[in-house]
């Protein structure tokens, strides 16, 4: 089947509206009998149910977790990006565009970037109305923060807890529409399999948690929207219950999977401290715009520190090597994630890491401390302060921003950051990767759409901190409600979709038949024990930088531990109970099949571009040398992986991306 | 320095059964783990040992999704103070401890499975007024357009990271969700969004919370104590004058 992007035609900055004004609507009387299922309640899904039960859509919601308020957007920190400027600092649509497919080093889709940018001040202004407080300044009115790749302030914050209010927004939400009966939400509850008749979603099997009973649920179309696949690596900022099932198994239904080796992995995250760590928590960017990162300048004073015969404290200004302010003195300790990732790694990997396994790096806000505290004497009347005194009053001001990461990073690592510096090293975050969806943001199975971070979205080979929480919200508030009811508006005649059908019969049996032989295995190995593996194989050869001997040897030793895992795995207890060593097995079974796409996918990609870093494409002179070495004219396109059994066999579509509104530059962030 | 640890954790294999204390040792455990880490390596160790492992709720393992519950020596959340189970970090113990662990317990939250509990009352309660009545068509006036004081807007972001843990309810001797439900009531009273629908609001929430069967506050202060996100009893308060207001 041939990609169409359905990108409308005209100028860019006309297309969503003239595509809203010339589809299909369905009108209010007939959305009554229409039914939606969307699967996961994080930004993306919590938000679409909202909407599509407000246009009078009779959604059924699915999450594996007790309440909606838990989906892991919750655990987002710094904030939402908007065009809004309010700062008056020369941010527009344009600029949002521009800096999210730059950031993406230009393996986005224009058009749907462009749409981002233009709703993205809508979601400021809906959100204030559902009452999320977000951030203000003296004078009542918003205020902003700035995050990395960007040279403007538009992040929108509430404290280091956006994604929380966030979320508790869009479940609030949810439970006006689901006290009035137009959402019946599904909470502790899977899917299994989606469900085609004739070709289009038309329904799911579903696995309450609670009793192990599966169930058949029917709509008129399916909405995936159940986030990343950062947990194929075992140890990512992930919720413990993070997935790829429901994109996998739509994936092996007919959607193809893009781009599944852009992975986000995220500079500042409290570093690994042992075998026994089963997830790692992440720091976030805002910390970017007062703490300094730096390593010491010379090899003994690490190796003196990592032997703990000397402190960070100890080291002189000219003893430190402030590493991104160096190498990228015009975006410094802001440059994208990706930038900063790689250049922690490259310096630990030199032998200047900070702590006992010499993958760390430090944080500094005794910088911050001081400027603020001189500040803030200055506005008490006080010209020449005490060095207590501006330690005192700046450390009263870091506090009030970013209190709750400093006490979190104490609780994990128990050491005071107002005092010394944060240690931190990169880990998986985000996946840019995900289901292909066209411009309406349906998959390549008819009725199926994916949204928010499950689909592959707007964020090219990486994304820029504080777009994910947009992007969810744009999504499921105003983009799909828009798409899909175009899509609807054909099934006005169709009526309820029945359950007692072939289709819903074949797919429920398959899935009992896959959880019977999970349950029945009696092998010898615990389903972490498989997940742990595949993690290492994945952190080791398919992370921050990637070589084509390595991909192949992951690919392979996927494949070894895949078949060992089917042979081997011991999943105890039964299927009609609450049980989370089944759901667990359930999932790692699909990751060990993902696992071997991403590989794939990396392999095939032979040019560095974001996020995905090929050792063979690097800049080898000039002032760039070093850096990631982007290849346009041979890997300009997005690749959409079709399903054919084996991860291996997966065939690659090309969606060639243009570029008509951005002229492609090397990326450069010196 | 690894510690060796005697735990005793209810373990009930559903709703309608009977539960009983069980005793389990385990060595080989790291000061740096989270708790749930050392439950984790518990886990790996019953089932390699053919067993069914505990049953535990818990999900971001950073403190903000409120999954992870756990009544640990007497405590919601353990011993520590601002933090969730998952943050409490075995620092905390001692080599030769022995450490009780029961799951949440009142009568609004039957018990699922082993630790496992049913919170659901928490959201019935918030589809009876927790939200403000506005679409999400994205028509509504511009942010900038509403001025809102710093200090309530900061006040409400207090009342609002609420992560819906349930501790206070575990923790109240009366079983009262009255700092839950008192903190979302305080969010909308203290922003000017949400003055439109407020005494609807307090009236149907309070009548949702008491047909859970959660208990009334008697302001013994416990659950401000064990509140992983620190949510104060003025909430309480706040909420208590909302409902006199809307009342007369």
């Amino acid at each position: 089947m041939a990609l169409d992007s359905k990108v409308p035609q005209g100028p860019i900055a006309d297309k969503w509206t003239n595509y809203k004004n010339h589809i299909d609507l369905v009108n209010p009387a007939n959305k009554r009998n229409i039914d939606v299922i969307v699967v996961g309640t994080g930004l993306a899904g919590g938000s679409a149910c909202a909407t599509l039960a407000e246009l009078g859509y009779n959604v059924k919601a699915f999450a594996y977790q007790d309440s909606p308020r838990r989906a892991h957007s919750i655990a987002a920190q710094g904030g939402i990006n908007a065009a809004k400027n309010y700062q008056g600092d020369g941010d527009s649509i344009y600029r949002l565009f521009y800096d999210t497919v730059k950031g993406g080093d230009y393996r986005a889709r224009e058009a749907n970037v462009y749409r981002l940018a233009e709703v993205s001040a809508n979601i400021i202004d809906q959100c204030v109305a559902q009452g999320v407080p977000f951030a203000r300044d003296y004078g009542g009115l918003l205020d902003n923060r700035s995050f990395g790749g960007v040279l403007v302030s538009r992040t929108f914050y509430a404290k280091g807890q956006t994604g929380q209010q966030l979320l508790l927004g869009a479940y609030s939400a949810m439970n006006r529409q689901i006290g009035r009966g137009k959402i019946k939400m599904h909470t502790r509850h899977e899917m299994m399999d989606v469900v085609l008749v004739d070709g289009k979603a038309r329904g799911i099997i579903a696995r309450n948690l609670v009793t192990g009973e599966i169930e058949r649920h029917s709509a008129h179309a399916v909405v995936i929207a159940s986030g990343g696949y950062g947990n194929v690596f075992y140890l990512s900022t992930n919720a413990m219950g993070s997935n790829v099932s429901a994109s996998w198994k739509i994936h092996k239904k007919g959607a193809y999977f893009a781009n599944p080796c852009y992975t986000q992995i995220h500079p500042t995250c409290i570093p690994v401290s042992g075998d026994h760590q089963s997830k790692l928590t992440l720091m976030s960017e805002s910390l970017r715009n007062d703490g300094r990162i730096w390593v010491p300048a010379k090899l003994e004073d690490a190796q003196a520190i990592r032997d703990g015969k000397k402190k960070a404290t100890d080291l002189v200004e000219a003893d430190r090597d402030y590493f991104l302010e160096r190498r990228y003195p015009a975006f410094g300790n802001l440059v994208p994630r990706d930038v900063a990732s790689r250049a922690a790694k490259e310096r630990c990997d030199a032998g200047f890491g900070v702590n006992a396994t010499g993958e760390a790096v430090y944080l500094d806000f005794a910088a911050a401390i001081e400027r603020y505290g001189i500040e803030q004497a200055l506005i008490q009347g006080d010209q020449n302060p005490s060095k207590e005194k501006v330690n005192t009053l700046g450390t009263a001001i870091v506090k009030a921003k970013y209190g709750n990461l400093f006490q979190m990073y104490y609780k994990i690592a128990d050491e005071d950051p107002y005092t010394s510096p944060m240690k931190i090293y990169p880990a998986v975050h985000y996946t840019m990767g995900g289901t292909w969806v066209d411009y309406n943001l349906m998959t390549t199975i008819p009725g199926c759409y994916a949204i928010g971070e499950a689909n592959f979205s707007e964020h090219g080979a990486n994304r820029l901190g504080a777009s994910a929480l947009m992007q969810g919200l744009a999504d499921g508030y105003f983009v799909l409600p828009y798409t899909i009811g175009d899509y609807l508006s054909k099934d006005i005649r169709t009526g309820k979709i029945p359950t007692d059908t072939p289709e819903f019969e074949e797919a429920e049996h398959a899935v009992k038949e896959q959880i019977n032989s999970l349950i029945n295995n009696n092998g010898s190995k615990s389903v972490d024990y498989f997940h742990k593996r595949l993690g290492k194989i994945m952190w080791n050869k398919v992370g921050m930088s990637r070589n084509e001997q390595g991909l192949k040897e992951a690919m392979a030793e996927i494949k070894a531990l895949r078949e060992e895992f089917w042979k081997e795995v011991n999943v105890p207890g039964t299927a009609d109970t609450f049980n989370e060593e089944l759901a667990k097995a359930g999932r790692v079974a699909d990751f060990l099949e993902l696992g071997e796409l991403f590989a794939k996918d990396a392999l095939t990609r032979e040019e560095s571009c974001g996020g995905h870093f090929r050792e063979e494409s690097a800049e080898t002179e000039g002032p760039q040398k070093g850096e990631a070495k982007r290849d346009d004219e041979n890997f300009a396109f997005v690749s959409a992986w079709e399903y054919k059994g084996e991860p291996a066999d997966a065939v690659l579509h090309r969606e060639q991306l243009e570029f008509n509104d951005i002229e492609l530059k090397t990326r450069s962030y010196k | 320095m690894d510690m060796n640890l005697k735990l005793k954790i209810w373990r009930q294999k559903g709703a309608n059964d009977e539960g009983q204390m069980v005793d389990y040792n385990l060595g080989g455990v790291s000061p740096d783990m989270s708790f749930l880490e050392m439950l984790d390596v518990l886990n790996e160790k019953i089932i390699n040992e053919g067993g069914v492992p505990v049953a535990f709720d818990h999900d971001c393992r950073e403190g903000i999704c409120g999954m992870c519950s756990l009544y640990i020596n007497g405590e919601a959340h353990g011993p520590d103070r601002g933090v969730t189970t998952c943050q409490l970090h075995m620092r905390k113990f001692k080599d030769g401890d022995t450490i009780y662990i029961e799951p949440f317990r009142a009568k609004a939250f039957p018990v699922v499975k082993d630790l496992v509990v049913d919170r659901s009352a928490f959201d019935r309660i918030q589809h009876q007024g927790g939200f403000i009545s506005v679409n999400t068509s994205g028509n509504t006036q511009d942010a900038n357009s509403l001025p809102i004081s710093k200090y309530a807007a900061d006040e409400a972001m207090d009342a609002a990271t609420c992560i819906g843990c349930g501790a206070c309810v575990a923790t109240c001797k009366n079983s009262s969700a009255m700092l839950f439900v008192g903190a979302k009531v305080s969010q909308y009273a203290l922003l000017p969004q949400g003055q439109v629908e407020a005494a609807d609001r307090v009236r149907n929430m309070v009548a949702q919370m008491d047909a859970e069967g959660f208990g009334n506050c008697t302001n013994t202060g416990a659950c401000e104590v064990e509140c992983p996100k620190g949510i104060s009893l003025d909430n309480i308060a706040r909420m208590n004058r909302e409902f006199f207001k809307a009342n007369i």
